[in-house]
């Protein structure tokens, strides 16, 4: 196979044999195969073949609002990884973006054209931010930035809590005051036309950080060098990269990636701050579009909707009797079977290899 | 007063500290080979969703069940680090992509297994875990034995056990050497006649079953059933430790100890007067950020297994 067919036939594959995995465990513990798959379909595009049921917009708003966190965990984890950095930081970063989304929509009295991009600005650099700490302590003390993100998620976690509970206040020790209208992505038209669905403005955002991760990666001097500091940290410090600003760098506007998705859960989905008690998993499911995406815009994009559908179809799928964590089985066997592929490429190399006898073509190695 | 808490947060300390010190050793088993195990967090998820399981399910018919709900714990969490052993050998994956995927993989199986066994997100609640004992003799020592020998779980003996095993084991035994030379250099073991392959999964599997057996010790002494909070971050505190112990046996005693503390101080805080002011969320935050400020420190100076994380390429020189 060609590089660029890899790139497209190896996640098809891995995502085929994940689904079949998830189908068998379904099987296997003695619920119904049709109906996940059936739930699935209902989540992707409204329609409920099993039971015939009219067609109903409002799953495709919520497919639509499960994708839209988790694409922009994904850009963030992506854009890390671009600089060859593994960032598992995206749980925190949301949490304090979260936090810094409440505040800006709690403290500023502004006009919704204004508010609503100042929540946004607010809560990515609080991301930043806290994207900036591994950032700094890999650049400058050389600590793994792996254990340094995980860490952090946690400490974010607790202090979007305290802030929550402490400092904005809150009643019933679960959640702040409402926002007022001006801060909120929510938009009556499209709740309208996907029938009370909680479809919000936040997709913009998330279309415009596509753009923007496509261009800076793509595009500029600055998304090269990234990349050269990924390839070959040496060879870039070498040809006069600064190495470790890029390192800080990276790391920061990963953080600000999934701070937005902070902001876009916060004044989208909800309209208060939240006392949270563990991670949502936003984070990690970002990993999972990542790695499935290729790293790469349109890829996270698709898999980011794949992802944001299997998510979307676990209530479905709990209602037929099927434990709604099956979603998560087979997004992690996604996940092995993309960290498989060397493997999954010897199989198809092999294959190929006893079909035809041409000659080694360009793509193969030894 | 103060002095009181302190007395009293001891062995509470230790408890927490048990499962942190018997991962890290898992770890430190898995990365001398070679391998780096981010998969601990989702092994000790299967390892307490095992022994909760099977104490909830056997213990009207045997007073042993939380003990071998251990064991079985152990074996759950081998066999589910034979993913990670198959994945990052023989398929040379990623090490921490393939780690990130088994802690996804965890905690959806566990909670899919708890709803088709028990109807609901959690396992059923246990009438007893282990029980805690206090050691004859010994506890009548003034101080030590108040610390060390008053009601304090069995488990903290076994891990200062294992601790002392894994230490002979690593440094004064043939398969120790062998195992540490498949962490610093496989290509050179390899010329020498080990098989790196072997050592690698032999690494990976002893981290998967002390993982699950210290999951398993996590949710039978502090908790009363299987969540999906009940790990909470524990498996990564513990490769924090296994850094912070410089991937030495006694290193790592100190650090999970260490750790322990600093875990208890979030329960003991509002009955230590100079330090009842502060939020609780502070207190939750301690150990990790602990384990950063620890990272920083000494993250510099001491250099792990060489080749760990590493894909081994029997080519390369």
């Amino acid at each position: 196979m060609t590089k660029r067919a890899e790139k497209i036939v190896l996640p098809i594959i891995s995502i085929l044999l994940g689904f079949l995995l998830g189908a068998a465990i379904v099987a296997a513990t003695g619920r119904s195969v049709p109906a996940m798959f059936a739930a699935m379909i209902k989540a992707i595009s409204g329609f409920d073949i099993l039971n015939g049921q009219p067609f109903n917009p409002r799953y495709i708003g919520e497919f639509v609002v499960q994708a839209m966190p988790i694409i922009l965990t994904g850009l963030s984890f992506a854009f890390a990884s671009r600089t060859g950095l593994f960032s598992i930081g995206a749980e925190g970063q949301i949490m304090v973006g979260s936090m810094a989304a409440t505040a800006a929509a709690l403290y500023i009295n502004a006009p919704a054209w204004i508010h609503v991009p100042l929540v946004l600005l607010c809560a990515a650099l609080a991301g930043a931010l806290w994207g900036a700490i591994p950032g700094f302590l890999k650049a400058y003390f050389n600590v793994p930035e792996v254990t340094v993100t995980i860490m952090l998620n946690y400490v974010g976690l607790y202090l979007n809590n305290f802030m929550v509970l402490n400092v904005f206040g809150s009643t019933d020790r679960v959640k702040t005051a409402f926002f007022p209208q001006s801060a909120l992505l929510e938009s009556p038209f499209l709740e309208s036309i996907t029938r009370n669905s909680r479809l919000n403005w936040g997709f913009i955002p998330v279309i415009l950080s596509l753009l923007l991760f496509w261009f800076i990666i793509n595009k500029t001097t600055f998304g090269y060098s990234l990349r050269a500091v990924g390839y070959n940290k040496e060879a870039a410090r070498y040809a006069g990269m600064k190495v470790n600003r890029n390192i800080v760098l990276s790391l920061m506007i990963a953080g600000a990636f999934s701070g937005l998705a902070g902001a876009i859960i916060t004044t989208g989905t909800f309209n208060f701050g939240r006392v949270v008690t563990a991670a949502e998993g936003y984070g990690f499911d970002g990993i999972a579009v990542a790695l499935v995406g290729g790293n790469e815009a349109i890829g996270i994009l698709l898999s980011g909707m794949l992802f944001g559908m299997l998510k979307a179809a676990q209530p479905l799928m709990q209602v037929q009797g099927i434990p709604r964590e099956i979603a998560g089985i087979i997004q992690a066997a996604i996940v092995l079977f993309v960290a498989m592929q060397y493997g999954i490429k010897m199989i198809i190399d092999k294959i190929g290899k006893r079909k035809t006898t041409a000659p080694a073509t360009e793509g193969e190695r030894v | 007063m103060t002095f009181k808490v302190l007395l009293e947060m001891f062995p509470i300390a230790l408890m927490f500290a048990t499962p942190i010190i018997i991962t890290a050793l898992g770890g430190l088993f898995s990365e001398r080979s070679g391998i780096v195990n981010i998969a601990l967090e989702g092994i000790m998820m299967i390892g307490s969703f095992a022994a909760a399981t099977v104490t909830v399910l056997l213990e009207d018919s045997t007073p042993l069940a939380p003990w071998i709900g251990l064991v079985v714990a152990a074996l759950a969490g081998m066999v589910f680090s034979l993913l990670h052993a198959f994945a990052s050998i023989n398929l040379k994956a990623n090490q921490t992509i393939s780690g990130t995927a088994l802690n996804i993989l965890s905690s959806g199986l566990t909670i899919y297994l708890c709803q088709i066994i028990f109807h609901q997100q959690r396992t059923k609640v246990f009438q007893s875990g282990i029980q805690r004992v206090t050691v004859p003799f010994l506890c009548d020592i003034p101080i030590i034995g108040k610390l060390f020998f008053t009601s304090i779980y069995p488990t903290f003996y076994l891990a200062i056990l294992l601790v002392f095993v894994t230490w002979f084991v690593v440094y004064k035994t043939r398969f120790g050497l062998r195992m540490r030379a498949c962490g610093e250099n496989p290509q050179a073991a390899a010329s020498m006649g080990i098989n790196v392959t072997r050592m690698r999964y032999t690494g990976v599997l002893t981290s998967g079953l002390l993982a699950g057996l210290a999951g398993g010790i996590m949710v039978l002494t502090t908790d009363i059933q299987f969540t999906q909070t009940s790990i909470h971050g524990t498996g990564f505190i513990a490769i924090a430790s296994l850094v912070f112990g410089k991937w030495n046996p006694f290193g790592v005693l100190g650090a999970g100890i260490f750790f322990g503390f600093s875990t208890a101080l979030s329960f003991y805080a509002k009955d230590i007067s100079f330090l009842s002011a502060a939020p609780i969320e502070f207190f939750y935050m301690l150990p990790y950020i602990m384990t950063i400020v620890a990272l920083v420190i000494f993250a510099g100076k001491s250099v792990g297994p060489k080749a760990a994380g590493e894909i081994y390429d029997s080519g390369k020189r």
